[in-house]
């Protein structure tokens, strides 16, 4: 267990590390979102990173997929430091991933076949039947098979959800990323998305890394937990070590309890009307 | 306490006027880098295994062109009528009403083909190319395509912008035809010239340059609605209200742009 406010994660023994982020600094004009985060991930591992609102997690999910620069800090993905790499080789490196997005961002315009079938169309020369025939094991796999003449409109949010895993492992990626793939399902639904997880890290040896802040889900799928807080990383390790975190703060979050419930009510109110009421007093 | 205002409202004057500016700059700045960005693509694509897709290419030729043939061919046979009837009606006052093929024959193929085209190539396809990338961008498609390793101005830029380019001269030269068409039957109907007097007369009036100026401009025009309604799409921020923002806001720009570029054109042509 490390609680491991600026310390590296000590990688797994004799697995290597497929990610590893160092000193990741981040603001928004003057916000600091992420202070200098240190994370390691390590080959086949389900990572699953947790927090509340705003602890910054949503951004270090962008940073680990390449999409957004930080203000300062470095992440290697598969040994590549991928801010120092050139556009064709991030290209190259980018065919490693795969993204399911929150909201399954398949292309409204293309069919659930088409949508699978893109990456393999575009860095691919695969002739087209062989491309049907893979967009529909991958649909197997994600148990829609049948489905891929459907437009994404016609499907449900699970099955957008799991149409979106299977473009995302269509090239056969060694890392997959997962935004919140619980939101919006219902228990059982989401229930099956984590089974699925499960099944890829399993079946497929994927290095899977999973943003959520449903606990259940979290600790049903996670090898390891890391608990963002105001960008800070509050907490890395395993479940049953976070569920026995001494720290007040991530006993909080595990119990759903609000630290806004603690203050007391003069206090509550006087942060409410304060201001007004300095205003008035000056006013009058 | 109005002493203390008047500062105020000036300072608060000039910090607007300079983030306006600021802004500006950087918009500025996007539409020159995007333009670079989309010829690099055009022409480097395939040398790093990202060519340009054909059959978008080809879709977006079918969206911003063919589709628009009928509303664009009605619109300029409209206005080709109506130059006629006024040419008519202000020429019979010195009894020269015989000569309305010169007016209208410059007016439809040196400025209203282009105008009327571009103008309604704005509203139909820089709307859509907005409010498209507008709500692939808040339904985080524009992120998945990086993700892919799928550059999203190669993807969805470039194929727009090469059909707008080659469209919307393609719409004109129609246009101009319909026009001139049109303006002719109501010059038969009017005066009893017949329809191919008034093809005669418009071909002798005419030069290659005046041709060329009206498609070369339609080309511009073309280049400027793919380009704004890119950037807009691009720029939207929340959700669908931002969308519609950035539609309207990339009609009005492309109309004004159309107008303002319209003028120059005319401007540097005749000098």
């Amino acid at each position: 267990m490390s609680d491991s406010k600026q310390k590296p994660t000590p990688p797994a023994p004799q697995l290597p590390t497929v990610i590893e982020v160092r000193d990741l600094v981040t603001h928004y004009g003057t916000r600091q979102i992420l202070n200098g985060i240190n994370v390691d991930i390590v080959q086949g591992e389900i990572m699953v990173i947790m927090g509340g609102s705003g602890s910054g997690k949503s951004t270090f999910l962008r940073h680990l997929m390449a999409l957004q620069m930080p203000t300062s800090g470095t992440i290697k993905i598969l040994g590549n430091d991928v801010w120092d790499l050139s556009q064709k080789d991030l290209f190259g490196l980018r065919k490693k991933l795969g993204v399911a997005f929150q909201a399954g961002a398949l292309f409204s315009s293309m069919t659930v076949g088409e949508n699978i079938m893109l990456p393999l169309y575009e860095h691919t020369k695969l002739d087209r039947l062989t491309m049907q025939i893979m967009a529909r094991m991958k649909l197997e796999v994600v148990d829609l098979a049948g489905f891929e003449d459907l437009m994404p409109s016609e499907l449900s949010g699970g099955m957008v959800k799991r149409a979106a895993v299977a473009r995302a492992i269509i090239m056969d990626p060694r890392i997959l990323f997962f935004d919140e793939p619980s939101a919006g399902l219902d228990p059982v639904v989401s229930s099956q998305l984590d089974d699925l997880i499960l099944r890829l890290r399993d079946a497929m040896g994927m290095t899977i890394c999973v943003v959520t802040h449903e606990l259940e889900s979290a600790f049903k799928i996670a090898d390891r937990i890391t608990v963002l807080d105001k960008g800070d990383i509050l907490f890395i390790g395993t479940v049953d070590e976070l569920k026995k975190h001494p720290s007040e703060r991530i006993q909080n979050l595990l119990n759903r309890r609000s630290e806004e419930a603690e203050i007391d009510a003069d206090e509550y109110l006087r942060r409410l009307m304060g201001e007004k009421l300095e205003t008035e007093g000056m006013s009058r | 306490m109005s002493e203390r205002a008047k500062p105020n409202a000036v300072f608060r004057f000039f910090d607007r006027l300079g983030r306006l500016s600021v802004a500006g700059l950087e918009e500025l700045g996007r539409y020159g880098t995007l333009l670079v960005e989309s010829f690099y693509w055009l022409i480097f694509g395939h040398r790093i295994g990202q060519p340009v897709r054909i059959g978008a290419f080809f879709s977006e030729m079918m969206e911003i062109g063919v589709r628009a043939i009928g509303i664009v061919g009605i619109m300029a046979a409209a206005i080709g009528a109506m130059l006629a009837i006024q040419g008519i009606y202000s020429l019979k006052i010195f009894g020269a009403e015989g000569h309305v093929v010169f007016g209208v024959a410059f007016s439809m193929v040196r400025e209203f083909a282009p105008l009327i085209t571009g103008i309604l190539v704005a509203g139909r396809s820089g709307s859509a190319l907005s409010a498209r990338i507008g709500t692939m961008k808040i339904n985080q498609e524009i992120d998945a395509l990086e993700v892919m390793g799928i550059n999203p101005v190669r993807f969805l830029v470039v194929p727009s912008l090469l059909a707008a380019l080659i469209m919307v001269p393609a719409l004109t030269f129609m246009s101009m035809i319909v026009g001139l068409w049109a303006a002719g039957a109501y010059v038969n109907f009017a005066l009893g010239m017949s329809l191919a007097a008034f093809l005669d007369q418009t071909i002798s009036i005419l030069s290659v340059n005046d041709l060329l100026h009206g498609l070369g401009k339609s080309a511009i025009f073309g280049l400027l609605i793919a380009l704004i309604g890119v950037v807009n799409g691009f720029m939207v921020k929340g959700g669908a209200e931002g969308v519609g923002k950035a539609t309207t806001r990339a009609v009005v720009q492309c109309i004004s742009a159309i107008v303002v570029t319209d003028m120059l054109f005319a401007l540097v042509a005749t000098l």
